[in-house]
């Protein structure tokens, strides 16, 4: 083999081997970098929402329901403490479903929402409201808002059996859409694995709320064979 | 004289509610205009009356465009949607779901006034209830049509909370194709005319016009 051939091919060589070793170090950089995006996010989490702790916390899995797909969500068990009081639990479980998401795959309200507040009607009703950033940064689609309702509508009757039905609140108020599309004016229903069947629900039961204030004054009845013409 | 029923399409969002927005420039509201559109022809086609809460880039409200509907004695409601994320070509036929009822008692009563027609009125934001089950019905048969033609869809519909439904009282349901999120917006616009023909052949299977009766007009 020629010199110069050798020569080129050892230049080559060794062209090679710097250029591999500098990827690793690229590869680890990156890594590096990513694990420390993550520590910022959680950081920045545990400032904004402290752990929610209450003297008759009890370390227990708790099934959380992320999603499992684009229509569906399923439980992950997580070892939580959890407190005996209801609205304690719902905000601990709730909580642990925006910050404890495993995957980016697997998450369903928007990294940067937060849970505002958290409360229990005598009627069964569970108030759970949420910052803005749930419905701005929530994809818009059925689809995918139905999946946000599903994963903290499971968690939430999974975990805590009070309630019977849920409200969700954007920033204390109620919202007509999640983003556009899921009907937020109601309620979504509440089923605890364990619960007994659904007695009628006393009369003394809050009223469902009419239409926000904001929506153009429909007539609030419809009476069915006196409907109106045809607008042109 | 028309007979069967009149079809309401309700092209989703309008105006500065642009809907699900994908990076390619493609908007939800546009789609389902054009979408609106295609399937208004058909089922013109097929001898159906239709009507649209929207035929350009206005805005009703979600009242309004109940309310057209709910302006006619035999009505069909469908609403369409398109999806800000999923695999191109997946359509979800939806029905309104809603909650338990809390006070079981008083809304039994509305729906068998509504069903007996006996004048009672029932409250606007539950129109949609005493027909869950014809909603229901024509979601499926819309739904069958759809996965026979988009073969990533599922073969039963979707009870969700769309918005746009809920105080529509007739038979209503939301049909939503997957998505803006396409890198080349012919993707998604070229389904169009499949879509649209997917949900008249599903109408027709709930409510086939009458054949036209010999010597009248």
């Amino acid at each position: 083999m020629p010199r110069d051939l050798k020569i080129a091919l050892g230049i080559l060589t060794v062209a090679v081997a710097v250029g591999l070793i500098s990827l690793r170090g690229l590869h680890r950089r990156m890594q590096g970098l990513a694990e420390s995006q993550s520590s910022d996010e959680k950081a920045r989490r545990e400032v904004l929402a402290p752990e929610i702790a209450t003297p008759s916390d009890v370390p227990q899995g708790a099934k959380i329901y992320w999603a499992a797909g684009e229509d569906r969500v399923t439980a992950t068990t997580v070892e939580l403490a959890l407190s005996a009081d209801p609205v304690e639990r719902g905000k601990q479980v709730l909580q642990a479903l925006i910050a404890n998401t495993p995957t980016a795959e697997q998450r369903t309200v928007p990294a940067d929402a937060e849970l505002l507040a958290f409360y229990i009607l005598s009627d069964g009703t569970a108030i759970a409201d949420f910052s803005d950033a749930l419905s701005s940064e929530t994809p818009s689609g059925i689809e995918s808002e139905q999946l946000v309702v599903d994963s903290i509508a499971r968690t939430l009757e999974n975990n805590v059996p009070t309630p019977r039905r849920l409200k969700i609140l954007i920033h204390g108020q109620e919202a007509e859409t999640l983003a556009g599309h899921v009907d937020l004016t109601g309620f979504f229903d509440l089923n605890p694995p364990n619960a007994a069947p659904q007695a009628p629900a006393p009369s003394s039961a809050a009223p469902i709320p009419s239409a926000p204030s904001s929506v153009p004054a429909p007539p609030k009845t419809l009476a069915p064979g006196g409907v109106p013409k045809p607008r042109r | 004289m028309h007979v069967g029923p009149v079809v309401v399409i309700d092209p989703g969002h309008g105006g500065t509610d642009t809907g699900a927005r994908g990076a390619n420039g493609l908007v939800e509201k546009d789609v389902v205009l054009q979408v609106g559109k295609i399937l208004r022809a058909e089922l013109e086609r097929m001898g159906y009356r239709v009507v649209m809460t929207r035929g350009d880039d206005s805005n009703p409200s979600y009242e309004d465009r109940a309310a057209l509907a709910n302006a006619y004695r035999d009505a069909i409601f469908v609403s369409l949607h398109v999806s800000s994320t999923g695999a191109t070509g997946n359509t979800r036929a939806y029905f309104y779901q809603f909650p338990v009822p809390f006070q079981a008692t008083d809304t039994s009563l509305l729906s068998s006034a509504v069903r007996q027609g006996s004048g009672a009125a029932i409250p606007w934001e539950e129109a949609q209830r005493p027909f869950a089950e014809q909603s229901r019905r024509l979601a499926n048969l819309v739904q069958i049509e759809l996965m026979h033609r988009f073969s990533q869809s599922p073969n039963a519909p979707t009870p969700a909370a769309v918005r746009n439904l809920r105080s529509v009282a007739a038979p209503a349901i939301a049909v939503e194709i997957s998505s803006v999120s396409v890198s080349d917006p012919i993707a998604l616009t070229s389904l169009s005319g499949l879509f649209a023909a997917s949900i008249a052949r599903g109408i027709a299977a709930f409510r086939p016009m009458p054949a036209p009766v010999p010597g009248l007009p």
